[in-house]
């Protein structure tokens, strides 16, 4: 009966529901089907809200990265790639996921990101570089390289963070093996996540040396 | 001693600011609603601590009302010319502005670890990803001759582009809450023990590794479904009845799990907040670029768990 939530919230966002509602649809049917009653749930729920704040404050970035944009920034990256000869988007996101892992696998996994670096640093440059690369750009395609930064992100950090001793995830196998009476030392756990991370960047980077082939032959075919 | 309260005391100023100034743009058609969204989040980080459990539960229906209700954007972009006259005038002023706040959480990270007593050493990189904020939008305004409610304007504008996308990541962390709370990872788990095939050492590795992607998906996050994976497949099978080595099957079936954060809309912060935040018309846009790395990755995944685990 639990699992009615998964399943409301499965339908809910492939159905394209609020997802606002879907999650408070999801909430309430678990709850019920676990017994609690209606105020219990609430509370459980509002208590988790207030614990996971630390989740919402990257938002105050907001303003510098609203400031430097009114002040053009995106126009500034694109001058600036405009003039590195070489520069492509898929030489250029494969150096930032290089980047992403490696400052993740020294532990620093919040000194990037999408709004510290990707919105206002990431995105643009990779835009600019794909604009060069092709001639123009349609909307779908701005879209695209902008997706692609994103993901590039996600990747970089996904991929590197295992690396990193005291990271959250580690720290969580550790204290679960624990409790099955099996003790290991962090590093025993973080070496592992080194040929996960390798296959990761050779798999990534190939899909974006792919994308510099077809935006280069986009261009030789001279389509729009 | 400075610690996330501080923070939260900052982020709560920032959604003021955002609600006070939404209040007032006539271009948004429904401002009203727009700012007491922003209103309920700024008191969620002043007072949320001294809201109690219940209190909390009421805001977050608060905002979830007026999320459904729907909330609006305004105008307040300024016009290309005007940006590329600026880009023109300020030049690389803009990126070094712009890598303040990285290199301060950078710096900081390391720098306030070394200051235990006047730092909260264990949130140093939110603490000084705070102060960068402070630093950049204090020096922007200073460089670039702007008015201190230039930042406070246009910060606003991109967060009424992301709209209630902006709770969706903190909203699912409390659904699991309920989820952990319900045991249905109990459940989860029993389901899925019935399900490996008898007898095969790699069926079982594969059940393991898929089990982590796909419960991640459900669950959004790799953190929720580790622990029922493990408890159903890896410990019983893969470590105690076939012998692998608990550090291989851990770390790279955690890996298998991240495989499935690239490729679920319920990992909002990873997946659908980058979307609206690069204001993409497809809201999955980010998902789609991500499946063609994750899906071959996983099979690595797999696959290293095989050779690595049970030599």
């Amino acid at each position: 009966m639990v699992l009615l939530g998964i399943a409301i919230i499965v339908a809910g966002f492939l159905l394209r529901f609020h997802p606002l509602l879907v999650i408070l649809a999801s909430a309430i049917v678990t709850g019920l089907a676990a017994g609690l009653d209606p105020l219990a749930i609430l509370a459980a729920f509002g208590k988790a809200f207030n614990d996971a704040r630390y989740v919402s404050i990257i938002w105050i970035v907001l303003p510098v990265v609203g400031l430097l944009e009114a002040n053009g920034l995106q126009e500034r990256a694109r001058g600036l790639i405009a003039k590195m000869r070489g520069a492509t988007v898929g030489r250029f996101l494969t150096f930032y996921l290089i980047l992403r892992q490696m400052l993740a696998a020294v532990g620093l996994t919040s000194v990037a990101g999408h709004p510290q670096t990707v919105r206002p640093l990431v995105a643009p440059i990779a835009e600019a570089a794909a604009e060069r690369q092709a001639g123009d750009l349609d909307d779908a395609e701005r879209e695209e390289i902008k997706a692609w930064a994103a993901a590039t992100d996600n990747i970089g950090l996904f991929f590197g963070e295992d690396i990193f001793l005291a990271i959250g995830s580690i720290l969580l196998i550790k204290g679960l093996l624990e409790q099955y009476g099996i003790s290991l030392e962090p590093l025993q756990l973080s070496v592992w996540a080194i040929p996960t991370a390798i296959a990761a960047l050779l798999i990534h980077g190939f899909r974006l040396w792919r994308l510099d082939r077809r935006l280069t032959r986009r261009r030789a075919e001279g389509q729009p | 001693m400075i610690t996330l309260h501080w923070v939260y005391a900052l982020a709560g100023a920032v959604f003021a600011a955002f609600a006070l100034l939404g209040a007032r743009d006539r271009d948004n058609p429904r401002r009203w609603t727009t700012a007491a969204f922003w209103a309920l989040l700024a008191t969620s980080m002043w007072a949320g601590d001294r809201l109690g459990d219940l209190g909390n539960g009421v805001l977050v229906l608060g905002l979830i009302a007026l999320g459904a209700l729907g909330l609006g954007r305004g105008d307040g972009v300024v016009p290309p010319e005007q940006r590329q006259a600026r880009a023109d005038r300020f030049g690389n002023r803009l990126f070094v502005i712009a890598l303040v706040i990285p290199v301060t959480a950078l710096a900081g990270t390391f720098l306030f670890k070394a200051a235990p007593d006047w730092f909260d050493a264990k949130q140093a990189t939110l603490i000084a990803l705070a102060l960068g904020v402070l630093i950049a939008m204090t020096a922007g305004c200073l460089w670039l001759r702007a008015g201190a409610l230039v930042p406070l304007q246009q910060g606003r504008r991109l967060m009424d582009c992301i709209g209630w996308a902006a709770i969706l990541p903190q909203m699912l962390a409390s659904l699991g809450a309920v989820f952990a709370l319900a045991g249905v990872g109990d459940v989860v788990g029993g389901i899925v023990q019935q399900a490996i095939p008898q007898g095969s050492l790699l069926g079982a590795v594969i059940a393991y590794a898929l089990g982590m992607a796909l419960f991640t998906m459900i669950m959004g996050n790799a953190f929720a479904a580790f622990p029922v994976m493990t408890a159903a497949i890896g410990v019983p099978l893969l470590i105690r009845t076939y012998h692998g080595d608990p550090a291989v099957v851990c770390a790279i079936g955690m890996l298998a799990g991240f495989c499935g954060t690239l490729m679920t809309p319920m990992a909002a912060n990873f997946n659908l907040v980058p979307a609206a935040l690069l204001e993409l018309k497809d809201k999955h846009g980010v998902i789609k670029r991500q499946v063609g790395t994750a899906l071959p990755l996983l099979i690595v995944n797999i696959a290293l768990i095989y050779w690595l685990a049970f030599r």
